[in-house]
């Protein structure tokens, strides 16, 4: 057991400190477009985070006195027919968005990943169950099986990051299981059970750490993908409920009547859930050419 | 070949199998029935009236009957009633599925015309200015949500032309109907055109990275004779299966795009539908959308077969 749980010496740790930032430095350089990703993204976390310093006005409260006004001095980009800052709304929007996003691309991989190390490094007829499941899972399009799951799950914020989870596990299931059958047949894993190690520590300790590059890469894609469905269900009035601002629903089908007489309301709740995604598709292209050149669409 | 396809047929239908169930439990887990919505909506608390109501129905049935008659019901071609306008739920999903498939065709048509050719541009240009511009564009139609475009169209058009093409009748004539369709069509087509886009550059990168692509650059053949002749039909393979796959997921954009166009498709119905708690509706849907679905990769896979002689499937 000694000769395989070699526990780092603390100057390897400080070495290896000092080559990650050289490291993260060589890639920004080398990929600038996943940099501007990478900032996009910072940008809505630091929003999302501190909120409650950089808006002056309650998110949900209304004003009938101040509604439909155009973006001006007091209302940077407007207010909505309820009186209620745009600003303030997209900001503390960036919360719910992130929230989701984060929430079932986490939940999804979680999921999906037990699944597909089960099925990949299992086999038999686990595996075929697996496979069966996955195929049902992915047989539906992404929004039709999240509407179906938010609408039976109730409006809530959990239930929504539920309901966008569960459509993303198939994914996740595939590569994890794909990458699994590989590294199954490779030397360590022999070495391992040779020295005693038990199955499920094998699958945990040495077969799991090694997909983590191509885990990375298909959960940075999930997140823009999470983030446009919850707008979506939003959208349809059948994800994050009120009082929650919401990106999507600040732009529920109510917005067509405003189109022609407050364009700000169409414009800005949607330019910020185009600029979210578009960070993280940024990112993750970029993350895609740095950890798994293989996965190259 | 002859074995894989029946052992790839089975698949299919264990599949749609599972979907089946899946969906009736999923339905059957919501909060409140359609009794409830009613009641609720009407004001009235008459318990005997609820009950009266759900057996009706057949929703005080227990849940493994409820769902054999279902299918029994689909294996006979009936779907059953609509709740809400009590009408068959063939005869109200029916005359939706043109509107939605024209849309799709549409939609589909929109990102072939555009993705491909832009793709093999910036595969040709690489790392030039106008692949820069392209990858950002394309990157930025998957990062749009559908009906955001599909309001910035309607609000440009409004400014524009103070009005906009709106579904009220069936459009009668071909040139109407494309006029009705096309803005819509474009608002959905626009991510797929972008995923087509930058699946073409990386698939056509690929090839003109072979030996035989440098061959024949070297017997001296013309740059567009190289390009498109040689590189653009062994790269188009893969473009094909993703077209495949768009082809059965468009629905997600179709959904709400039918929705801020007003376009009494399909896509828009199931929305209304799941609104409405109105089950037989639900659920002969999302099984017709995941049939589609099914089997569109079902062909795509056998068209692969035929398009990649070097593909033969191992039974």
């Amino acid at each position: 057991m000694a000769i395989l749980d070699i526990t780092p010496t603390p100057t390897a740790e400080v070495a290896s400190a000092d080559t990650l930032w050289t490291k993260i430095r060589y890639h920004a350089v080398a990929h600038p477009l996943g940099l501007a990703g990478a900032v996009i993204m910072l940008v809505f976390v630091f929003a999302a985070v501190f909120a409650d310093f950089i808006t002056a006005y309650d998110p949900v409260a209304t004003n009938a006195a101040i509604s439909l006004l155009p973006p001006g001095h007091a209302h940077p980009l407007g207010t909505d027919a309820m009186g209620r800052d745009i600003y303030s709304r997209i900001v503390y929007g960036a919360r719910i968005s992130l929230a989701v996003g984060l929430g079932s691309t986490a939940l999804g991989s979680i999921l999906g990943v037990i699944l597909g190390l089960a099925s990949g490094y299992i086999g038999g007829w686990i595996d075929l169950v697996i496979q069966r499941i996955v195929d049902i899972l992915q047989a539906m399009p992404l929004l039709v099986l999240a509407l179906v799951m938010a609408a039976s799950l109730g409006p809530a914020l959990g239930n929504t990051i539920v309901a966008i989870a569960i459509p993303l596990i198939p994914y996740t299931a595939r590569v994890i299981r794909s990458n699994t059958l590989a590294l199954r047949e490779q030397p360590f894993v022999e070495a391992a059970r040779a020295v005693g190690m038990s199955e499920l520590r094998i699958a945990v300790r040495h077969v799991l750490p090694n997909t983590l590059a191509p885990l990375i890469v298909i959960a940075t894609a999930q997140l823009g993908a999470a983030i446009l469905t919850e707008a979506s269900l939003s959208f349809l009035g059948l994800g994050v409920p009120e009082p929650h601002p919401s990106w999507g629903r600040m732009l529920s089908e109510s917005a067509a009547e405003y189109v022609r007489v407050a364009p700000w309301l169409v414009v800005f709740p949607g330019l910020a859930i185009s600029l979210a995604v578009f960070g993280t598709n940024l990112f993750g292209d970029a993350l895609r050419d740095i950890l798994d050149p293989r996965l190259r669409d | 070949m002859g074995t894989y396809i029946v052992r790839r047929f089975a698949l299919m239908l264990l599949t749609l199998f599972g979907i089946s169930v899946l969906i009736f439990v999923m339905l059957r887990m919501v909060p409140g029935n359609i009794a409830d919505i009613l009641f609720d909506a009407a004001g009235m608390i008459d318990v005997s009236e609820k009950a009266k109501l759900e057996h009706e129905l057949g929703l005080d049935k227990p849940i493994i009957v409820q769902y054999a008659e279902w299918i029994s019901g689909l294996a006979r071609g009936d779907l059953g009633y609509s709740y809400v306008s009590e009408k068959p739920a063939l005869d109200e999903i029916a005359p939706r599925i043109p509107i939605t498939a024209k849309l799709a065709g549409l939609a589909l048509a929109f990102s072939v015309i555009f993705g491909v050719p832009l793709g093999v541009l910036s595969a040709v240009k690489q790392n030039s200015m106008l692949d820069y511009v392209l990858r950002v564009v394309s990157l930025s139609g998957l990062s749009m949500p559908a009906f955001w475009l599909g309001l910035l169209i309607l609000m440009v058009f409004v400014s524009a032309f103070g009005s906009i093409p709106i579904y009220t009748d069936p459009p009668q004539g071909f040139w109407s109907a494309l006029g009705l369709y096309s803005v819509p069509a474009a608002a959905v087509g626009f991510r797929s055109s972008a995923l087509v886009m930058r699946l073409t550059r990386s698939s056509m990168l690929e090839v003109l990275r072979q030996d035989y692509i440098r061959t024949a650059r070297a017997k001296g053949a013309a740059d567009w004779m190289v390009n498109y002749r040689h590189a653009l039909r062994n790269a188009l393979l893969p473009v094909v299966t993703v077209i495949g796959i768009e082809a059965a997921f468009l629905m997600g954009g179709l959904i709400v795009t039918e929705t801020v166009f007003n376009i009494p498709g399909v896509a828009r119905f199931l929305v209304e539908a799941i609104r409405w708690r109105d089950y037989p509706i639900v659920q002969n849907l999302v099984m017709f959308i995941a049939a589609v679905a099914v089997a569109v990769n079902f062909l795509i896979d056998l068209l692969y077969a035929v398009l990649d002689p070097r593909i033969r499937y191992a039974s």
